[in-house]
């Protein structure tokens, strides 16, 4: 089991560095620096400003700068178009609030979702199974910004029971829309695969050994079914958690709560480059330790894959 | 009183393109301490007919008909009832060893939860007759190995494995479902012996669905043919095996290679094995059989004795004849 | 005489197709599919919709540029969806005809799907049959590869592409489909394992063809199947991914529109009354994607048996 952490450690740490590499080179790979965009300034102030950022010096150089900063003291450097915030103040402002409700959607999405998948696969072709199936098709057609307008149409402008947008601290008020919004379409995803899978389980030969045993039904679901049909759903969290993080950035958007995504996407029209590079970073570190975490839980599951 | 008696058993699948009659009318019973042996092909729907006394068919399938174990009716009791009587009475191995272990699970885990659950065993108690059970089915080291993972383990060790699961609560019948089919074939033989050697140990009876004569040969009291889902002949081994009076045991028979045989080619049963689909009309076996007369088509030849002997077959065609 | 043994041999040729019970893959597929109700009405829709999206520009009264200045600012009073004033799905806040715009952002959202799912379609196939077929210590470097860029967020690496080299539709579907190509490669690396040791593929390396003519000539037509699948289960993805960037903003640009972009303007006035703007293109998104699921899951069905 150690060996397989450090090998998967391994292949995480290079991914951030590629995912790091490949932003920054991007960056500057953009026609014109970001100084250049509005009027144009005389070349003496540009070439003091750039300076005064480094970046007059060869690129490999400014990255590995700008990779210590980051390594040594979490330093991404100031913003581009708010001269007077720093990437760090953004990220430290609007991250806790991307984490809080994300981190509620996706306990929303686990355990509504895998619940449900499992009574649609032990209920079969009953109604229980038939809602299951209809809420999980409808729900690939509902994303998070078809959910979230649906949303303020019913509770706030029908029936005038939460409010629209803000955060206001983060009171459950607030919370409820975005984390409906966020974690519909993978609770959605993660029903479905929960059945198929445990369908998959309940036709194998070793439930039917199980079965031969004499075992209570509730002894044979807990030991024999429910591990081998979580592995798939294990698997589906990595790309879960990179949708819905991506998705914090729509609701940012729609319900004004003021997380990480609402200043990416300011940072995009305004080609504030500093800021868009720290997010991506920030929220890319986030996904490989998250698929890392996944990984280890699939291993810690399945016998076969520790050695 | 037979320990088991079946009667009249009946399997039908519900599929997509219509109904599968996997078993039809079959009759046997099976005394205690003895070994029976059903033989035939794949889809022979020997392995559908233990599945239906046990209540483990697939959801679409259903069962009618009588089996009685102990004088008691099991088939189509309610779940909570045949788990009194799966592996405290009526225990089964299976084709696949490879599968049909929980791969997710310890072997010890496996097993003592069979004695927690019916004997109310306490952990370390179920752990030590577990490990007892594994010596006793032969595997080396087995304190230590009852840790380890099933795929830990080659297909002989975990047939072994199986064996010594399905004994544990030392019950009356053991079904083995083509126990050794999976195998290579020194190692069949080395479950073949270990399965006869613990029957003599425990003293249970065993039915033994497999399609090897070879196996059935040595290592049963009684066989049972079965064709098209229904009963060719049924009787004592040495009998049959001596004067096969059915045209497909015959040609069972004669489709094992045999050694002392001056053709070197393989001899076969010409056609393919019926179509389940459609309701059975006549014999089954009609299609392929050299002896088959006009009434073999349209008839079910039903299943009578042979003279006086505990011998039955199912065939309108004189026994003489086919001799 | 020659009539007569025509007869014959037309009545022969009957009977060997009758008895060749192996229909082509293709047929029996066909077949499967047709009996499938829901992917065949789903079918029908989505090319009824397609169709609309071609014809309908033909009965329109306004451009999708053009601004009705009755309605311009008085959409919820003016510009509802009406025959006479020939705004059939209503104006939008400029004044704008909601009916011109649904059907070029149909167009256009389409557009972006069938492209991008066609750039990860090629790429995704090419880069799975190579690296399942070339096997080995390759095949576990490029499928590290792939694991490695699936944990990285892309929507933001996409974003980022589009801020740098400039927001067009260009960009958007070839963004898109290159960072969606992921799922095809490793579906397309399964099949092509098992493909690999197929005795036609065997035979083909014995008589020296070249690893690039059998990954092309032999592997892929193969794979076709699996393909046509997953390419149909990834249009409505890469719609999903155009119309949340839309949504978004950084999407396509005005005066063009899209699918999400339409979304994004309806829901931006659903407090003034006018939930025609939010709804007409709303259900033209919603029901396109839900026929395409549909249809995906209905060929799924009809190519791969064993997944039902």
């Amino acid at each position: 089991m150690i060996n397989y952490i450090i090998k998967r450690i391994g292949v995480a740490i290079p991914t951030l560095l590629i995912l790091i590499a490949v932003t920054f080179y991007l960056m500057h790979a953009a026609p014109g620096g970001p100084f250049t965009s509005e009027r144009p300034l005389p070349p003496q102030v540009l070439a003091n400003i750039e300076a005064k950022y480094g970046l007059d010096q060869p690129i490999w150089r400014q990255m590995i700068n700008y990779l210590w900063g980051i390594l040594t003291e979490f330093d991404f450097g100031p913003s581009y178009k708010y001269h007077d915030r720093t990437v760090n103040e953004i990220i430290s402002h609007g991250f806790p609030i991307t984490l809080k409700y994300g981190f509620w959607s996706f306990i929303v999405a686990i355990g509504v979702g895998i619940p449900l998948g499992a009574i649609a696969a032990i209920r079969k072709n009953t109604w229980i199974d038939y809602l299951a199936v209809g809420v999980s098709i409808g729900a690939q057609v509902l994303p998070n910004f078809v959910m979230a307008p649906l949303l303020i149409i019913v509770f706030t402008l029908w029936l005038d029971w939460l409010p629209g947008g803000g955060w206001n601290g983060g009171e459950w008020q607030y919370l409820v829309m975005p984390v409906i919004a966020l974690s519909t379409s993978y609770m959605a995803s993660i029903a479905r695969i929960t059945r198929s899978s445990m369908l998959e389980v309940l036709n194998t030969n070793y439930i039917r050994t199980a079965k031969s045993k004499g075992l209570p039904t509730k002894v044979i679901f807990f030991r024999h079914v429910l591990k081998p049909s979580l592995l798939p759903v294990i698997s589906y969290l990595g790309p879960a958690f990179v949708g819905l993080i991506t998705g914090s950035v729509l609701i940012d958007i729609y319900f004004s709560t003021g997380g990480m995504g609402y200043f990416f996407v300011n940072a995009a029209f305004n080609r504030d480059y500093s800021v868009m590079m720290g997010i991506t970073i920030v929220v890319g570190a986030l996904t490989i330790l998250f698929s890392l975490i996944a990984d280890l839980l699939y291993a810690w599951i399945d016998p076969k894959i520790r050695y | 009183m037979s320990l088991l008696e079946v009667k009249n058993l009946k399997v039908e699948f519900e599929t997509a393109d219509g109904v599968v009659n996997a078993v039809n009318n079959v009759n046997f019973s099976i005394e205690e301490g003895k070994i029976l042996a059903i033989v035939g092909e794949s889809g022979s729907g020997k392995s559908q007919t233990v599945f239906a006394m046990t209540g483990l068919l697939d959801h679409n399938g259903s069962a009618t008909g009588s089996v009685k174990f102990e004088g008691e009716e099991i088939l189509n009791i309610s779940n909570q009832k045949l788990n009194q009587i799966r592996a405290e009475k009526i225990a089964m191995i299976f084709q696949d060893p490879m599968t049909s272990l929980n791969p997710y699970v310890r072997v010890s885990d496996q097993m003592t939860e069979v004695l927690v659950h019916h004997h109310g065993a306490s952990k370390s108690d179920a752990l030590k007759q577990s490990i007892n059970m594994l010596d006793a089915v032969r595997i080396p080291d087995a304190s230590n190995r009852i840790r380890m993972y099933p795929h830990e383990f080659s297909g002989g060790m975990r047939q072994r494995v199986m064996i010594a699961m399905s004994l544990l609560c030392k019950p009356k019948l053991l079904i083995a479902d083509e126990p050794t089919t999976a195998l290579d074939v020194t190692v069949q033989a080395q479950i073949m012996k270990l399965l006869a050697d613990l029957q003599k140990d425990f003293g249970m009876s065993i039915i033994l669905i497999t399609h090897d004569l070879g196996v059935v040969a040595g290592n049963s009291d009684d066989m049972l043919v079965m064709y098209g889902g229904e009963i060719m002949e049924i009787g004592k081994t040495e009998n049959i095996y001596s004067a096969p009076t059915h045209p497909y045991t015959q040609g069972l028979m004669s489709a094992v290679p045999r050694l002392d045989d001056s053709e070197e080619r393989l001899i076969t049963i010409p056609g393919n094995p019926p179509n389940m689909m459609k309701s059975p009309e006549g014999c089954p076996f009609s299609p392929r059989c050299k002896f088959a007369v006009d009434k073999c088509n349209s008839d079910s030849p039903a299943l009578l004795k042979i003279g006086n002997s505990d011998h039955f077959r199912s065939c309108h065609v004189d026994k003489e004849k086919i001799l | 005489m020659i009539a007569l043994n025509k007869n014959k041999i037309k009545v022969m040729a009957e009977n060997l197709s009758d008895s060749s019970a192996g229909r082509s893959l293709w047929k029996d597929a066909r077949m499967r599919f047709m009996q499938n109700k829901a992917a065949t009405i789903s079918l029908f829709i989505l090319m009824s919709i397609v169709l609309f999206s071609f014809i309908g520009p033909y009965f329109a009264v306004w451009s999708y540029e053009q601004i009705d200045w009755n309605a311009m600012g008085s959409a919820a009073r003016v510009g509802m969806p009406s025959i006479e004033s020939g705004h059939f799905f209503g104006t939008d806040d400029l004044g704008r005809d909601l009916y011109s715009r649904v059907i070029q952002g149909t167009q256009i959202s389409l557009m972006v799907g069938v492209l991008g799912a066609s750039v990860a379609v090629i790429v995704g196939t090419l880069y799975g049959a190579t690296s399942g077929y070339l096997g080995g210590k390759t095949d576990q470097i490029m499928m590290r590869i792939v694991d490695i860029l699936m944990s990285i967020p892309y929507m933001f690496v996409l974003i980022l592409l589009l801020v740098v080299f400039g927001r067009s539709i260009g960009m958007l579907f070839i963004g898109i489909g290159l960072l969606s190509w992921l799922d095809m490669s490793r579906i397309v690396r399964g099949q092509t394992l098992n493909l690999k040791n197929k005795e036609f593929i065997e035979a083909a390396r014995v008589t020296g063809v070249s690893d690039f003519k059998i990954i092309t000539k032999h592997i892929v037509p193969n794979l076709l199947g699996i393909v046509a699948v997953y390419a149909t289960l990834l249009v409505p993805g890469i719609i999903l991914a155009e119309s949340f960037i839309s949504f978004l903003g950084l999407g396509v640009q005005e005066p063009s529109t899209s699918w999400g972009a339409l979304i994004k303007e309806g829901a931006g006035t659903i407090s003034y009354d006018t939930e025609w703007q939010l709804l007409f293109p709303l259900a033209f998104f919603v029901v396109s994607l839900f026929c395409f699921y549909f249809i995906g899951d209905g060929l799924r069905d009809a190519l791969d048996p064993k997944e039902r």
